[in-house]
């Protein structure tokens, strides 16, 4: 992956251009541009509007609706930690709360280094082995709050991915 | 000879370690001069046993699980490439294992044995058998075929599916979909998860026989977002599908045409509501459309619109393949063919289990399951995602069949299974049944959108003993309201956990809740 994460208006354009011939392009459109640039910039929406031939109050309202889509960028990773009824079942909600205290962070926030955002989700499909948590495309089956210790310190220590 | 060497990469068996056990077994083939092909397959769905290794003998395929990378060298030592039983992780021959062993595998008779993405193999395991049959006939004896099976849709409104799609075949139209309902976003549930993961051909498959059947040339896979590593697998089956001719112009020269494609949701609940689901396909927000018009008749874009659950599609195949009545001799009653029992939350042995309509929950929590994970006494279990009730152990010898479990108020669903411990506070579990509710209802409705948010706060009361008795009767009449007045089933079965709690474990709500909740 070699494309800046820095958005411009030309690589938004060029984002929609590719999937605007798709019936229902809006989806696709938004997963790209996130994809790409971690987030929907706020900066997108009236070119997508102008593109699509919809309203910005339109483009906004689909955004705002959909939990996966985000206005600003994340942290480096971003943990979700599953909430669902399996999970609980099996001590999901101790590691909520070891989570949101190890980070110092509540759901939908990101760490002061910017390295990890908090997510919840509702059932990643992995119930028979929770709780579970995703980190980023990866998911993690049977955490405990020491194995989440293990993970965050993980990911704290990497070495920065080398683009290109 | 290399000897081959399965090792699972579906999403469980990958969170507990697969790809490390994989790359573990090739390193330390190589450092002892071993000839080895390890072979990424799908899961059998035991994940209990997860990363399950399986060895090809003259024999027959051995088993050895759960493997951690640690336990590769003395798995080698102890003649894994052999097949012998010495190590304490050998379960001997994997078709054998009691669990795998007393399933009725129609519908997941494939998953974990092939490599997922192998046409070939999915070809040499019966595949696209049900497809040629499908190409040879009339739309209407597809659609009779299916109403015959007694298939009915396994999302969860258990609606026969051969009625769906004669409507959708008698309503003329320029252009007519399918579209796969693979938001599986109830807790408790991953069965969806494992047939695209682990045999994405019998979907695509059985897609492509809907649409020969009612004449749609176009299909759409909506797909959870939550699910990342099934996309990726989908659009690799696709495109292969669609090199081998199976997908595509020209149906095995047969003229007929069918396109799939996957659409990604955005991580939206409601969203596998189909009539929101077909919103949110169009690109807007995943708002519940007013029925009628169904989407039989006026669906995605206006169009005449099948809108199955991947078990629905994924079970046609079959009943193509071996004929209707071969499906419809397995079950019970009006609940014919096979249900897909998704075994999770506090269970020792969890996994998919597949059996005819018929089985118990004691039976599938006990001698599948084992029991609690924790080892504690089972208290309770909610059965068909978290819109359903919570069952007390009086009610684990019914019959799982639709009609039975609608008789007391419960429901199949989806067939998640999912066990708690008597640790579990009921009255907590109630209030997260709102608070779910709360995130994710669509806002189209009041019932659903307001009384969500005052389920919260009532339960909030009870737990805090400040009016209880009035508070309970609120909370009553709460529910009935969201359930008479919601206009889907979002938030007009959301009562049912929370009552079902209030009716079967009353004693939680009389106590003060433990510590502070965050």
């Amino acid at each position: 992956m070699n494309d800046s994460r820095e958005w411009t208006p030309q690589a938004v354009q060029a984002e929609i251009d590719a999937l605007k011939h798709k019936p229902g392009a809006l989806l696709p459109i938004l997963h790209a541009l996130q994809d790409r640039f971690d987030h929907v910039p706020e900066g997108a929406v009236p070119i997508i509007a102008e593109s699509l031939g919809l309203t910005r109050a339109e483009v906004h309202g689909v955004i705002s609706f959909y939990h996966h889509f985000r206005t600003s960028p994340p942290g480096r990773h971003v943990v979700q930690v599953c909430r669902a009824e399996a999970c609980q079942a099996r001590g999901a909600r101790t590691l909520e709360a070891h989570a949101k205290a190890t980070l110092g962070v509540g759901y939908h926030q990101t760490t002061a280094d910017r390295e990890i955002t908090l997510e919840a989700v509702y059932c990643l499909g992995n119930c028979a082995c929770g709780p579970s948590v995703r980190v980023d495309d990866q998911i993690l089956g049977r955490v405990t709050p020491e194995s989440f210790d293990a993970l965050v310190d993980e990911l704290r220590t990497q070495p920065l991915e080398v683009l290109g | 000879m290399s000897v081959r060497v399965f090792v699972p990469r579906d999403t469980t068996a990958l969170s507990l370690g697969a790809d490390a056990v994989a790359t573990g077994l090739e390193r330390e083939a190589e450092r002892r001069g071993l000839e080895l092909t390890v072979v990424r397959n799908g899961s059998r769905g035991l994940a209990w046993l997860e990363p399950l290794v399986e060895v090809e003998t003259p024999a027959g395929r051995v088993a050895y699980g759960p493997v951690t990378p640690a336990d590769v060298p003395s798995l080698l030592d102890e003649g894994l490439l052999e097949g012998r039983d010495g190590h304490a992780l050998a379960q001997g021959p994997t078709e054998s294992i009691p669990y795998l062993a007393r399933q009725q595998r129609l519908t997941f008779a494939r998953i974990g044995v092939t490599d997922p993405l192998s046409v070939d193999d999915y070809k040499a395991h019966d595949g696209f058998r049900g497809l040629e049959a499908a190409l040879a006939l009339e739309p209407q004896d597809i659609v009779e075929e299916v109403k015959a099976s007694g298939l009915r849709g396994r999302g969860g409104a258990a609606f026969p599916t051969g009625i769906k799609w004669q409507t959708v075949l008698d309503t003329p139209a320029d252009q007519k979909y399918i579209v796969c309902n693979a938001d599986e976003g109830d807790s408790g549930t991953f069965a969806d998860r494992l047939i695209m993961e682990c045999d994405p051909y019998v979907l695509i498959e059985g897609m492509a026989i809907a649409g020969l059947a009612v004449n749609a040339t176009q299909g759409y896979i909506y797909l959870r977002s939550e699910y990342p590593l099934a996309k990726e697998i989908l659009d690799d089956a696709i495109a292969r599908a669609e090199a081998a001719g199976y997908l595509g112009d020209d149906l095995q020269g047969s003229g007929r045409a069918f396109h799939l494609e996957v659409r990604l949701g955005a991580g939206a609940y409601i969203c596998g509501e189909e009539t929101s689901l077909l919103e949110s396909l169009e690109g807007k927000r995943g708002l519940v459309r007013f029925k009628p018009p169904l989407p039989a008749i006026e669906g995605l874009f206006g169009r005449p619109t099948v809108v199955n659950n991947v078990l629905s599609l994924a079970a046609v195949p079959f009943i193509l393949a071996e004929g209707a009545q071969a499906y419809a001799n397995h079950g019970m009653g009006r609940s014919r063919g096979t249900l897909a029992l998704q075994l999770a939350g506090n269970v020792q042995r969890g996994g998919l289990v597949e059996l005819a309509f018929g089985t118990t929950l004691r039976t599938l929590m006990e001698e599948f399951g084992g029991g609690t994970a924790s080892g504690r006494p089972l208290r309770a279990v909610q059965v068909g995602g978290p819109l359903c009730a919570y069952l007390p152990e009086n009610q684990w010898d019914m019959p799982l069949d639709y009609e039975t479990f609608a008789e007391v108020g419960a429901g199949v669903g989806h067939g998640g299974v999912v066990m708690f411990d008597d640790s579990v506070d009921m009255a907590e579990q109630a209030r997260f049944s709102m608070e779910f509710c709360k995130v994710e209802s669509c806002g189209k409705c009041t019932p659903c959108r307001i009384g969500s948010t005052r389920g919260v706060e009532v339960i909030d009361r009870i737990r805090a003993n400040e009016n209880r008795d009035a508070n309970l009767e609120l909370l009553g009449e709460l529910c009935e309201t969201m359930e008479d007045g919601s206009l889907c089933a979002m938030g007009g079965m959301t009562p049912f956990p929370v009552q079902s709690a209030l009716k079967y474990f009353p004693d939680d709500f009389q106590r003060a809740p433990e510590g502070d909740r965050s």
